[in-house]
């Protein structure tokens, strides 16, 4: 550690004294002068048509300043460029309960809130499609008229390799898993807010509770047809992201538009209700796995189906629909791969990107799989995954190129840690130990919408102070990217991380950052940081060695000074070196940029699942199940985390038990789950858990000890060799729980959350296998009973695209014409 | 912010109208009129009397460091000590504060000097979003001042009120346990 002054070494980190003080500003503490207030009138309709809005009432209300409807915002817009179909208000139609459809502005909350209840809407109900499964059964009600036929928003089907003839293989057997995962939904403790206002020369800006300004930008400016240029967009300090504020959100759209046509700064926060409509949660995914293994117990072929629940809208889906099945070859060696997604839209609020964006679903059905093989086998299951570990620098069957692969350090710390080998299958009845591993991205390799830029810029500008300010559109959600700049500026520099002012998540002030989804930040933002203050650094290292005359080379920054590495008593402080700089060079500034690697799959769908590394991560999950009431109680957990190089591990370790937390959570309790009203009640479809108190989530009293390991395995695409450890260190967590209920009371539960229900079922149908086969073998060793769906639905599946891997011949690219592909608006 | 609270406190002093009229909100409701000592300071604070505390802080005081999370007293953003014991301030109207005493986390760091808390706080991971921040810091004050040596168990037990959806609470633990031990230093107890 000791070649590094600041990266590695535990500190408060630089904002935290505004955390702790109350002075940190989120969107919803703004307060301008003559600010006004919206409120968003929402659908109590799973679907339905709008015959009529009548605003008069409302727009005559005391203290009603405008009544927006969805006839102000006819243009359409949507994170990704390929389902642009939102709109600030519904138009003609609503899609989920949730779906606004007008907006009140007033002098007050109060008032606004109550002028809604003066808008009379007519809607015509329409039919509504409740889940997956149905809405591939019922072609005849259509809740978008883009998609790939009927309700599908989304289908894809490649294969790498034929995995059929390796299923016919005599020396292969075959596993065939099918599980469901639940979906669920970010909970940000902060509820969404935004405020926008006209600056003193009209122009407009944004102040968002966002994790993505720069889309926000885009977005809001194409939504209201106004020159992107023409709008500033401030991404205030998320309250929590977790990938629930990386859409562009209808409430955005309407105060900007407000503050547009009223000449007045608006606000609006949302309800906690409103926050479960926003929603852009987890997928629920049924999912169908069937592995070939070798008798060593070496995976042969892989064949995934996953079927995606998308909710009302696109959202991210076309990039979820395929992070279900393209991240799953990085973790283990995959000789060959077929992954087949499809994603349908069901009248319940739009799912998005949480926290591992698509790969906890298939990563669960892997890795339970995996316990079940190695059963099966005999084998270890830590031993069954350290076999055939993927290898370090290896492009994967679909054409991922790997970083560096610390994952056997991962299982090997929490093997150890955990006395896996002595205590696994050893405790009891009712106890038991289940491992899991998984991968995740280093950021997309890919920005949202096509073009060759940079995707993280930083500028960096001194002067003759010795203040150096650090300018990113990166934008700061609670996991340090603030923190992680001023460190790689400040390390390069010489400087002490607090030193450096920073300026981020500002559209008008900062170089574009794509925003804090992907765990792409620290990675990308890192990497430009290091280049800008690489570039600064070699104006300060000229001017002082002339001022020195030593060769610049011989320079070394350190403890706010510059000097000669081999007589270090000759220096000047850091102040007088940017003064020679800038009386040498004028005034002192430098930028930076960074852009992935190119990926080398060049087959329709390779632009998702790139990155220009990979983290690794391995838990070990200590069950207590009560075999009375199926509750599962989680007293401890070990991860490992290779995370490349550690910035600062005061946070890092947050990320990774945090990631932990909210694992369990999933795990656990946390379900978006819906119901149908019944039939005299309308029929309508509806939140089950719209508040915080119904969807359940983890307090102190369920929180275990967790026990982290990081591995610091140095990748050469990281700054200072670091990845990711924002999402990751989540994705073992569900099956690792999963794989422990096992071990304590011999049942597979393939579903996603493991509700006490599930378990309990679990035990009392193995109880009943156990007492049938007793009478017939006498004593017989219980075998393991599952729980979850037995069916995977048919799905019209388009041709494949054949993608042969590296290691037959195959360019990356597909050898069979491509498919033709649905109708898009 | 104190001293808005001040000016705001001396203007209300003063009869904004004849005496025996209320002053009126923008909607031309009758305010409500408390009396209430804020971090210390005694403030008077007129506002339309179906505001919960949360709201009369926030908008009426300009003390925008206390959260809101759901405003349905579910998830403990919104937590204020009133006269010493921690409340979850939406679910109390202002109205019922006439005469309390209310800390909030502005009134947490003595000066420009941080509370012990808060600078353990900061200096473990305690906050990383700091959205629940402010009210776990609050109600972990009144903890310690019951219970300056409380177990793990107790720390968890008196924090179940307060979701943190970042940390995994260890790193809050860690904090409080660290400002116990930070105590007991200057205090020479072993």
């Amino acid at each position: 550690m000791s070649e590094f002054r600041v990266i590695g070494r535990a500190r408060r980190r630089v904002d935290g004294r505004a955390k702790v003080t109350g002075a940190t500003l989120f969107a919803d503490d703004i307060v301008l002068p003559r600010m006004l207030y919206a409120k968003l009138l929402r659908s109590p309709h799973p679907h339905a048509r709008i015959a009529r809005i009548d605003i008069s009432r409302a727009a005559k209300a005391r203290g009603v300043k405008l009544v927006l409807t969805g006839e102000h915002f006819p243009n359409a817009y949507g994170i990704m460029p390929v389902s642009q179909d939102e709109h600030a208000l519904c138009l003609d139609v609503v899609r989920h309960v949730g779906d606004p459809v007008a907006a009140v502005v007033a002098a007050s909350e109060a008032a606004a809130q109550d002028a809604l209840e003066l808008i009379e809407v007519d809607y015509k109900p329409l039919p509504t499609i409740a889940d997956a499964v149905e809405a591939l059964a019922r072609s005849d009600v259509r809740i978008h008229g883009y998609g790939e036929g009927g309700n599908i928003h989304r289908l894809a089907h490649l294969a790498f390799g034929d995995v059929d003839e390796v299923f016919a293989e005599t020396d292969v057997r075959v596993f065939e898993d099918i599980a469901f995962y639940e979906g669920n939904t970010h909970l940000p403790l902060e509820q969404h807010a935004a405020v926008a206002a006209l600056d003193k020369n009209g122009r407009l800006t944004l102040w968002s509770s966002t994790q993505t300004p720069h889309y926000v930008h885009r977005e809001v400016a194409r939504a209201l047809d106004i020159p992107t240029h023409q709008l500033r967009v401030v991404a205030c300090m998320n309250g929590g992201g977790f990938g629930g504020k990386s859409d562009p959100f209808n409430h955005e759209v309407v105060v900007a538009k407000a503050a547009l046509l009223l000449g007045r700064p608006v606000k609006i926060t949302l309800t906690r209700e409103e926050v479960f409509y926003c929603h852009r949660g987890r997928h629920p995914v049924l999912m169908r796995l069937k592995t070939a293994v070798r008798p060593d117990g070496r995976i042969a072929a892989m064949d995934l189906e996953t079927l995606l629940d998308g909710g009302a809208y696109g959202s991210y889906g076309a990039a979820s629909t395929l992070y279900t099945g393209q991240l799953q070859t990085v973790t283990y060696q995959v000789p060959r791969y077929r992954f087949r997604a499809c994603r349908v839209f069901t009248n319940k609020p739009p799912c998005g990107p949480k926290r591992g964006h698509g790969t906890p679903q298939p990563r669960f059905i892997q890795e339970i799989q995996l316990d079940r093989i190695a059963e099966t086998l005999k084998m270890d299951p830590a031993d069954l995954r350290l076999m055939q570990i993927a290898e370090p620098g290896s492009i994967t069957a679909n054409w991922l190129k790997l970083g560096t692969v610390g994952l056997a350090e991962c299982i090997r710390r929490v093997v150890e840690g955990s006395g896996w080998k002595q205590r696994r299958g050893k405790l009891g009845f009712g106890r038991g130990l289940g491992l899991a591993c998984s991968s995740y991205l280093s950021g997309a390799g890919l920005p949202i919408y096509w073009n060759d830029m940079p995707h993280s810029g930083v500028q960096l500008q001194l002067d003759r102070s010795g203040r150096v300010t650090a300018f990113c559109g990166a934008t700061e959600i609670g996991q340090g990217s603030d923190d992680v700049l001023a460190a790689i500026v400040a390390e390069v520099l010489g400087l002490e991380a607090g030193d450096v002012v920073l300026v981020t998540g500002d559209t008008d002030l900062t170089p574009v950052d794509l925003g804090s989804y992907s765990s792409r930040v620290t990675l990308m933002m890192g990497n430009a940081a290091i280049q800008a203050a690489e570039r600064a650094r070699a104006m300060l290292a000229e001017a002082v060695a002339a001022k020195l005359d030593v060769p610049a080379s011989r320079l070394g920054f350190a403890d706010r000074r510059v000097f000669d590495v081999e007589n270090p008593d000759a220096g000047v402080g850091f102040a007088e070196a940017v003064a020679l700089a800038e009386t040498k060079f004028g005034t002192i500034g430098s930028t930076g940029s960074y852009r992935p690697p190119a990926a080398p799959g060049r087959y329709r769908g390779s632009g998702v699942g790139p990155s220009a590394t990979y983290s690794y991560s391995a838990a070990v999950v200590e069950v207590e199940v009560d075999p009375a009431t199926g509750i599962v109680r989680v007293p401890k957990v070990w991860i490992g985390h290779d995370i490349g190089r550690v910035i600062n591990p005061v946070l890092a370790r947050g990320q990774v038990e945090g990631g932990v937390y909210m694992g369990l959570g999933e795990a656990l309790m946390e379900e978006s789950s819906f119901r149908r009203l019944p039939h005299h009640l309308s029929g309508a479809l509806v939140h089950k858990f719209p508040s915080m108190l119904e969807y359940k989530s983890l307090t102190t009293l369920e929180m275990p000890e967790v026990v982290t390991y990081f591995i610091e395995d140095a990748d050469p695409n990281g700054p200072f060799g670091a990845k990711e450890v924002g999402q990751g260190p989540l994705l073992p967590i569900m099956p690792a729980v999963a794989n422990a209920v096992y071990d304590a009371v011999g049942v597979r539960v393939n579903q996603v959350p493991i509700t006490p229900e599930a378990v309990l079922k679990g035990i009392e149908k193995k109880r009943g296998a156990q007492a049938r086969r007793d009478r017939v073998t006498e004593g017989g060793q219980g075998e393991g009973v599952r729980i979850g769906p037995t069916e995977f639905p048919r799905v019209p599946w388009p041709e494949a695209l054949v993608v042969p891997p590296p290691w037959e011949g195959g360019d990356g690219k597909a050898v069979k014409p491509e498919p033709k592909l649905g109708v898009r608006v | 912010m104190k001293r808005d609270a001040k000016t705001r406190s001396r203007e209300a002093a003063k009869p904004l109208r004849q005496a025996d009229a209320k002053p009126l909100g923008r909607e031309g409701a009758e305010l409500a009129r408390i009396a209430l000592t804020v971090n210390g300071e005694e403030c008077v604070v007129h506002f339309e009397p179906y505001k919960t505390l949360l709201e009369v802080l926030r908008e009426d005081l300009a003390l925008t460091g206390t959260k809101h999370g759901c405003e349905l007293g579910e998830c403990g953003a919104c937590a204020v000590l009133m006269d010493g014991a921690p409340v979850l301030s939406c679910l109390v109207l202002g109205v019922e504060c006439d005469g309390a005493a209310v800390t909030t986390i502005e009134g947490m760091a003595e000066g420009p000097e941080l509370h012990p808390l808060q600078a353990a706080f900061a200096d473990k991971g305690a906050a990383q979003c700091g959205y629940c921040t402010p009210g776990i810091l609050l109600t972990a004050k009144h903890l310690l001042e019951h219970n300056p040596h409380p177990t793990r168990a107790e720390i968890a037990e008196a924090l179940s009120g307060n979701l943190c959806r970042c940390t995994g609470y260890l790193q809050i633990y860690e904090a409080i346990e660290q400002t116990v031990r930070r105590e007991d230093a200057k205090t020479g107890r072993p």
